[in-house]
């Protein structure tokens, strides 16, 4: 054993060595390869339809968390699936017994989306929308569509399960440098939003439950963290081709499974940017990594993990270290307080698992999940600050009997989840011998995870008794296919050939332009890359700067563009009216002509004056370079000139002038 | 018969499994025109079509496969589900009471049924055990299946054989009965419960779920735990229904088997108490009676059994321009009894009474019910009534129509002597005759109202 004091900080340092981190920005295909870097998507999709999935509220009108006009509350129990197993997810759920509240407005909620009234026949506007998609994506559409229930114990569906079903199966994308297999399309219900979760209690609203989403997954056919980002666009812009998907915050999330070699299939629930994909892949990459080194130390150190068992012991009176803020806080709300040895633990605790996150977060978000204490909930003996001061630690090591080469853990709250917590705290620990739990994990815009809840597996599965099985016949999928937009990758091959610049690739391709562009191109002339650039440069810039109005779309600047058009005025002046015409989409064009000061004056008008300002700079100038006579005049003309002649005619006839004699 | 390897199929999808030799619970490789497919065949639900194959795909999800575009099937391997509520020992303790759950049908616990693809009960005590832990912290619980019939099959021989099962078990004295249900009829079997099992020392509840219990959601845990609170520990010795209070998972109301009836096609909230207020609400805590006059527990082994029911009685749901032929084809055919569900306070058209005439001159027992629900049949306040009464038709009083409807198979039962018929009819045996309405017997509150809504908003629905 050392002898020099344990430095907790250092030890997470020498560990995050140990395992060969490196941060994303310098890592390689070979890190990526050295650790076995496997990844796969799920792209849920929601889709613009004016109805929900499975009864008739209306879908995307959303409440405010206070408003609501009348709550109700469910408990889930754990039942069996379809091939008779009970879901260790639901086991997890059903011992943290959370008190589910739901907030109902009646303009989004009805008696079905509480579980009052059996579901109504599938709405077809979806089945259509997934329909198309699917066959977008090269997947074999199912003969029959079966309505399969997946439960979910959390509360966020108020049934305890979501009705789901499979569109089509085993289909692929192809990407820049690979193909990426897909799983399968399912069409599904969306779930509540929640309002907060705190103790045994936790709020949803219902504003959102019910509304038409898809959900494409992929095989774990990602090999590095760029390529999860690149899968992910591509469904997104898939997804987008068809028009006929939501769009906004919240529209499109992906959960993201990762897992490293000789890991487990982690899910990253719920990520809202596909941008932040990279750094949380990465580092769940590497959390398992470092995960798995932990399970090495164990077993160097431990010969029967079977046998291994932590060992808790309530503490009051005199042996309280009520000096210590928190515990006297958590005594005085007249918490239990309980020491765990956890032997053979030491170095464990504070071991790297993400950037600043050690293994000991692991089990301080469980305490929280499963056992439903809220933070803090737990001290241990390998904090980067120590709260608890090395006498302290001293004393509880002896009230213990715990070795030199054990940890301890804190923990506090309610008596009734006291049990759960130590049993949760003991667990975990027991779970490295394992190596990576199956969970799923909730994201952070750092690029950091923490626990959310145990993965469910197949077993949460059964078939919907309430619904019907839907046959799609040949006959409409031929009809369909006719219909369909054209593949991503067929419009970047066009988007490359037009000559747009690659940046402005994701902005076109995510909402959809292209086939604007197309069409304003055929319709009114006006090139391809200028159109595009218009609109991913321009455009994007206004966006970034004001809040998008209900009445603008899209079909605003073919307005625009076809309004310039009739008035013979240079399409050039669609950048400048774009700013008005975006922050009052409702305003007529005329008006927005007058608004930027158009004034119409003919190309001869504005020409006939150059020679008076070639004039003025020959009298005036302080350069006697060429180009800077050009800019003046430009300079002079360019507000009178917008609209009425193309500024690079306008420039080139500057030119013919010598500007210096 | 070797149909079992091809649970659910006919015809061509049936004819396609034979031809591939595929069988149900096979994992198979089947090509199609639409590519190929990986899954196990399942069976397949009766009432469906004949041109499909289910399958279970392996992430979990079943498909169903077109058999007009197969075009090759494989078998790679084989494994038949075994679905099985997990079975353990009821325990047993002294100091708890003993509680008898008789079962009918119903969905207090059940596992799916791939026959029709609904959902079919678990019964015994170690399933119910298994599936509802919370029942041992509560009583001693045996079971009994009397008959697994679905609530609209419930009928007057379930009645009798209930009732003779609950004098038993009384008998053998146990503390406290529980009848599960279908929700559908519980409130026919709740008024015929209460008319043949009379002067009961302990209670019966029939409960059952809005919701079947293999959903996470379902409403059948908390209703079993607050029956069994209510039969094993509640003082009320009753016939009653126990079902949820609010939609809510918070309390279930104790509601009198004849004032109770199913209001809502779906709701968990469905059964109210009409014309009146519940006797009790229950958690699993207790019972907390509302209503202070109700029968009360006691040691004695003392019950009536009367499990008598005439089976030739009907009821009539009057409608505007209703023919006397409908009257007539009920006497034609033999019905002793004919409960009318007449409009406002109990009337019918004038067409009608020839035949109202005629049924009282054969002999029929005719009683006046109304469509209100609420409120008392009153004939003596417009001309029409008046005249019914005269031809025979005798005014029920407040009793709810299908109460009415039991209690007279239940009388016509016991004696044709339309004179003590009349005389069972208006003596209330349990409140289905009450003598008052209180005020707040009649609560429908209209949405939309400012207070109705602050009181939705404040209080869990």
């Amino acid at each position: 054993m050392k002898q020099h004091r344990f430095d907790p900080r250092r030890n997470y340092a020498e560990t995050q060595a140990a395992i060969g981190y490196v941060p994303r920005k310098d890592a390689t295909q070979q890190d990526y390869d050295r650790i076995g870097f496997m990844s796969g998507l799920e792209v849920h999709q929601q889709l613009d339809t004016s109805e929900k999935l499975f009864c008739r509220c209306p879908a995307g009108i959303y409440q405010k968390p206070e408003e609501f006009d009348a709550e109700l509350i469910r408990h889930m129990r754990p039942t069996l699936s379809e091939l008779g197993e009970y879901d260790g997810t639901a086991l997890m759920e059903f011992k943290t017994r959370k008190e589910i509240v739901y907030r109902i407005s009646n303009r989004t909620a009805c008696t079905y989306d509480v579980d009052d009234t059996p579901p109504f026949p599938l709405n077809q506007e979806a089945l259509d929308i997934a329909l198309a998609i699917s066959l977008l994506s090269n997947l074999k559409i199912v003969g029959e569509v079966h309505i399969t229930r997946k439960q979910y114990l959390d509360g966020s569906i108020p049934t305890g399960f979501q009705r789901t079903a499979i569109i089509g199966v085993e289909g692929e994308i192809q990407l820049k440098k690979k193909k990426v297999r897909l799983i399968q399309l399912s069409l599904e219900e969306d779930s509540c939003r929640e309002v907060s979760d705190i103790g045994h209690q936790r709020i949803y609203r219902t504003d959102r439950l019910g509304m038409p989403l898809i959900e494409t997954v992929t095989y774990p056919d990602f090999k590095n963290p760029d390529e999860v980002k690149e899968g992910a666009d591509y469904i997104r812009f898939l997804n987008r081709s068809t028009g006929k998907v939501r769009t906004g915050i919240g529209s499109t999330r992906a959960d993201v499974n990762v897992s490293c070699r000789g890991g487990t299939r982690v899910e990253i629930k719920g990520v809202a940017h596909n941008r932040w994909m990279p750094e949380l892949t990465h580092n769940e990459s590497f959390r398992q990594y470092a995960l798995l080194h932990i399970r090495e130390l164990l077993k160097e150190r431990i010969r029967d993990p079977k046998a291994w068992k932590g060992v808790a012991k309530e503490i009051r009176g005199s042996d309280l270290p009520v000096t210590i803020p928190v515990i006297a806080e958590m005594a005085g709300r007249g918490y239990p307080l309980f020491l765990i040895n956890l032997p053979e633990f030491h170095g464990i605790l504070s071991h790297f698992l993400q950037p600043e996150k050690t293994f000991a977060d692991e089990l301080t978000n469980r305490l929280k999940v499963i056992a439903c204490i809220e933070k803090p909930n737990m001290l241990h003996s390998e904090m980067f600050e120590d709260v608890v001061g090395e006498e302290n630690w001293k004393k509880i090591r002896q009230l213990l009997g715990a070795g030199e080469g054990d940890a301890q853990v804190i923990v506090w709250g309610p008596e009734a989840d006291i049990p759960t917590a130590l049993e949760t705290v003991e667990e975990r620990c027991r779970m490295v011998f394992e190596g990576v739990p199956n969970e799923t994990r909730k994201s952070f815009e750092d690029g950091t995870t923490i626990f959310e809840r145990v993965l469910p597996g197949a077993d949460r599965m059964y078939p919907d008794t309430d619904s019907a099985p839907i046959p799609l016949a040949d006959e409409k999928l031929d009809a369909m296919s006719k219909g369909l937009p054209v593949d991503i990758s067929d419009r970047i091959a066009q988007l490359l050939n037009w000559n747009i610049p690659e940046d402005a690739f994701t902005y076109l391709l995510k909402n959809n332009l292209v086939p604007l562009i197309e069409r304003i191109e055929k319709e009114l002339g006006i090139p391809a890359k200028s159109t595009a650039t218009l609109l991913a440069h321009k455009l994007k810039e206004i966006e970034n700067q004001y809040d998008k109005l209900p009445g603008f779309t899209y079909e605003k600047i073919y307005q625009l563009l076809a309004f310039l058009r009739s008035k013979k005025i240079d399409p050039a002046l669609a950048r400048k009216m774009l700013w008005v015409v975006y922050q009052h989409p409702k305003m007529d064009l005329d008006s927005v002509l007058e608004a930027v000061g158009y004034k119409p004056i003919s190309p001869e008008e504005i020409i006939g004056k150059i020679p008076f300002l070639v004039k003025k700079f020959r009298e005036t100038r302080i350069s006697d370079d060429d180009t800077d006579g050009v800019n003046w005049i430009m300079g002079n003309l360019r507000k009178s000139a917008l609209g009425n002649i193309s500024l690079k005619e306008l420039s080139e006839r500057i030119e013919q002038y010598p500007q210096t004699p | 018969m070797n149909d079992d390897i091809f649970q659910g199929y006919k015809g061509r999808a049936l004819e396609t499994l034979q031809k591939f030799n595929a069988r149900v619970w096979a994992k198979v490789k089947v090509d199609t025109t639409r590519g190929v497919f990986e899954g196990t065949i399942l069976p397949r639900a009766e009432n469906t079509d004949d041109k499909h194959i289910v399958m279970k795909f392996f992430t979990g999800y079943n498909i169903g496969v077109d058999i007009d575009t197969i075009t090759g099937m494989e078998e790679l391997g084989y494994k038949k589900a075994v679905y099985k509520i997990p079975e353990k020992e009821f325990p047993y303790s002294k100091e708890k009471p003993n509680v008898k759950l008789l079962g009918t049908g119903g969905t207090i616990a059940s596992r799916l049924d791939y026959r029709t693809g609904a959902v079919i009960p678990a019964f015994s005590p170690g399933e119910l055990y298994g599936a509802v832990p919370e029942l041992a912290d509560i009583c001693n619980l045996t079971t009994e299946k009397l008959f697994g019939v679905f609530s609209e099959n419930m009928g007057p021989e379930q009645y009798k054989k209930l009732a003779i099962a609950i004098g038993e078990e009384i008998e053998k004295g146990t503390d406290g009965i529980i009848i599960g249900h279908g929700t559908d009829t519980m409130h026919y079997t709740s008024a015929a419960l209460t008319f043949m099992v009379q002067n009961s020392p302990i209670p019966i509840v029939i409960v059952g779920s809005q919701r079947s219990s293999d959903r996470p959601s379902s409403d059948a845990a908390l209703n079993l735990m607050h029956a069994a609170t209510a039969a094993g520990h509640g003082d009320i010795a009753e016939t009653m229904v126990c079902m949820f209070g609010p939609t809510s998972d918070e309390y279930g109301f104790l509601h009198r088997g004849t004032r109770v009836r199913k209001m809502h096609s779906s709701y968990r909230s469905t059964f109210r108490t009409i014309g009146d207020t519940p006797l009790a609400t229950v958690t699993r805590e207790g019972v907390f009676p509302i209503k202070q006059d109700y029968k009360r527990r006691r040691t004695d082994r003392n019950v009536t059994i009367l499990p008598y029911f005439e089976e030739k009685v009907g009821m009539i749901y009057y409608y505007t321009n209703m023919q006397p032929d409908m009257i007539d084809s009920m006497v034609d055919n033999g019905y002793k009894g004919i409960i009318i569900i007449g409009t406002g306070l109990g009337h019918v058209n004038k067409p009608l009474y020839p035949a109202i005439v005629r049924a009282a001159e054969k002999g029929v027992a005719v009683y006046m019910t109304v469509q209100t629900l609420w409120g008392y049949v009153h004939m003596f306040v417009y001309d029409t009534g008046r005249d019914l009464m005269a031809k025979g038709v005798v005014p029920a009083e407040n009793m709810l129509p299908e109460v009415a409807y039991i209690k007279l198979g239940w009388a016509l039962g016991q004696t044709t002597d339309l004179a003590k018929v009349k005389e069972m009819m208006l003596t209330p045996i349990n409140d289905e005759i009450t003598s008052r309405e209180p005020y707040n017997g009649y609560l429908i509150y209209q949405g939309g109202v400012p207070e109705v809504e602050e009181f939705i908003r404040k209080f869990h629905k």
